[in-house]
C-alpha cells in the first residue's frame, strides 16, 4: 500500500520521471501561494477522478474510454473551479485559464488510463494522492526558487537583504524552464535514473 | 487586415503559446526527439487549433453565454447563463473534432493520414488546443480574431517543436552529464529558446 502512495512522490515522480503534466507545472510557479493552490486543486481532481474511473472501469467500453475519462475529469475540474471562484475569487482570477487546463493535464489522464483502469478504488485513490503530492512538491520547489530569486520573498515575506537586486528573468518563462531543468538534474542524479 | 496581421505576429512570436504560456509541453517533450514526427504533429496542431477555436467561439457565443440562447428560445432565455459548462463543452468539441478530422483525412487522403494519423488522437489532450479556446474566451475575441488566433497559436507551437527537434538532433552525440540527459537538457534548451523569443516582446504592434 505504502509503495503505491510513496513511489510517485520520489522515485516515480510524475514530472521529473514520467514527464507528465509539465505545462501547468511551469505556468503557476511565479508565486509559492499560487503553486500551493494549484497543487491542492490537482491532487483533489486526480484522487477523485481515479476513484470514479476505477469504480466504472468494468463498464467503460474500451473504444470510447478517452472521452469517458475526459468527461469525468472535466466535471471534477468544473467543481474545483466553481469552489475557487466562490471561496478564493482573487486566486481564481490569478490562476485564470490554468485551472481549466487541469482537464488536459496529462498526469490526470495518464493515471486514469494507466492505473485506475486496472486497479481497485482504494489503490487508485492512493495512486492519485501520491501523484498529486509528487507533482505538488516539484511545483512548490520551483516556485520557491522563482519567488525567492525573482521577487526576493517567499509567500509574500521579504527574505532577501535590501541590497539584493531582484532577477526579473526568473519571473519570465525562461527562468521556469531552466530551474525545472536543474531540478530534474538533481532528482535524477539522486535516483540514478538515466534516460536513453 | 493590419489588425489581424499584428494579432498573428503577436501570438506566433511575442506570446508564443508554448514558450511563454507553457501549453502543449507534454507532447512537445515526447515528440521532439525526432524531426519527421515533429513536422506531423506541428501540422496537425495548426489544423485542429484553427478549426476548434472558432467552433468553440460559436458554442460560447450562441449557447453558453448569459442571454446567448435568446435566438433559439426567445426572450425568456435572457437570464440563462451556462458558462459553467464551458470546460466540458470545449473539451467535448475538441475530442469530437479530432475524431471527425481523423475520419475525414483517412477517407480522402490516405497519404496525409499516414503522416498525421498517429498524432491526431494525441491532440485531444494537448493543452495548447484547450488553452487557445480558453484564452479566446478570456480575451473576448470575435469570430475572425479567433480563427487567426487559433491558427497562429498552432504555427507558434509548430515552430517551437521543430526548432527543438532540430537542436536535439544536433546534440545527439554531445557529452551530457547522465542525470541531465533527455528531459533535463531539453528543459534548459527550451529555456534558452524562450529567452531568444523574449527579444520579440520589444516589438510595438
Amino acid at each position: 500500500m505504502s509503495d503505491i502512495f510513496k513511489d510517485p512522490i520520489i522515485n516515480e515522480n510524475p514530472i521529473t520521471k514520467q514527464t507528465l503534466g509539465v505545462c501547468s507545472a511551469l505556468a503557476v510557479t511565479v508565486l509559492v501561494e499560487k503553486a500551493i493552490v494549484m497543487a491542492i486543486a490537482l491532487t483533489l481532481v486526480i484522487s477523485f477522478s481515479n476513484v470514479i474511473i476505477s469504480l466504472m472501469r468494468n463498464v467503460i467500453p474500451h473504444r470510447i474510454r478517452i472521452i469517458v475519462q475526459l468527461t469525468v475529469i472535466a466535471s471534477l475540474v468544473i467543481l474545483v473551479d466553481m469552489s475557487l471562484k466562490a471561496f478564493a475569487y482573487e486566486m481564481s482570477k490569478e490562476l485564470s485559464v490554468f485551472v481549466g487546463l487541469i482537464i488536459t493535464n496529462c498526469i490526470v489522464m495518464g493515471r486514469a488510463d494507466a492505473f485506475a483502469m486496472q486497479n481497485n478504488a482504494k489503490d487508485s485513490f492512493l495512486d492519485g494522492m501520491g501523484n498529486g503530492i509528487g507533482y505538488g512538491s516539484i511545483l512548490v520547489i520551483v516556485a520557491i526558487f522563482r519567488e525567492l530569486l525573482g521577487s526576493g520573498s517567499i509567500l509574500g515575506f521579504a527574505l532577501m537583504p535590501d541590497s539584493y537586486v531582484a532577477n526579473g528573468l526568473m519571473l519570465l518563462a525562461p527562468g521556469a524552464f531552466i530551474i525545472l531543468g536543474l531540478i530534474i538534474w538533481v532528482q535524477r542524479t539522486y535516483t540514478k535514473y538515466v534516460e536513453e | 487586415m493590419e489588425h489581424y496581421l499584428s494579432l498573428a505576429v503577436k501570438s506566433i512570436f511575442v506570446e508564443n503559446i508554448l514558450l511563454s504560456f507553457f501549453l502543449g509541453m507534454c507532447s512537445y517533450l515526447a515528440i521532439s526527439k525526432k524531426i519527421e514526427p515533429s513536422i506531423g504533429l506541428g501540422m496537425a496542431v495548426i489544423f485542429v487549433n484553427g478549426l476548434c477555436t472558432p467552433i468553440n467561439w460559436l458554442i460560447k457565443n450562441y449557447l453558453l453565454d448569459e442571454g446567448a440562447l435568446v435566438w433559439a428560445i426567445g426572450d425568456s432565455a435572457m437570464t440563462v447563463d451556462l458558462t459553467f459548462l464551458a470546460f466540458i463543452s470545449y473539451i467535448a468539441t475538441i475530442a469530437a473534432m479530432v475524431q471527425l478530422v481523423e475520419m475525414t483525412i483517412e477517407r480522402f487522403s490516405p497519404t496525409l493520414y499516414a503522416n498525421l494519423g498517429v498524432f491526431l488522437p494525441l491532440i485531444a489532450v494537448n493543452c495548447s488546443i484547450l488553452g487557445a479556446s480558453l484564452f479566446m474566451a478570456e480575451r473576448d475575441y470575435n469570430l475572425a480574431e479567433s480563427v487567426v488566433f487559433g491558427a497562429s497559436s498552432g504555427v507558434g507551437f509548430a515552430m517551437a517543436i521543430l526548432s527543438m527537434a532540430a537542436i536535439r538532433y544536433k546534440i545527439q552525440y554531445s557529452n551530457i552529464p547522465d542525470g541531465l540527459k533527455g528531459l533535463g537538457i531539453t528543459m534548459i534548451l527550451t529555456g534558452l529558446i524562450s529567452m531568444a523569443y523574449l527579444s520579440f516582446s520589444g516589438i510595438k504592434l
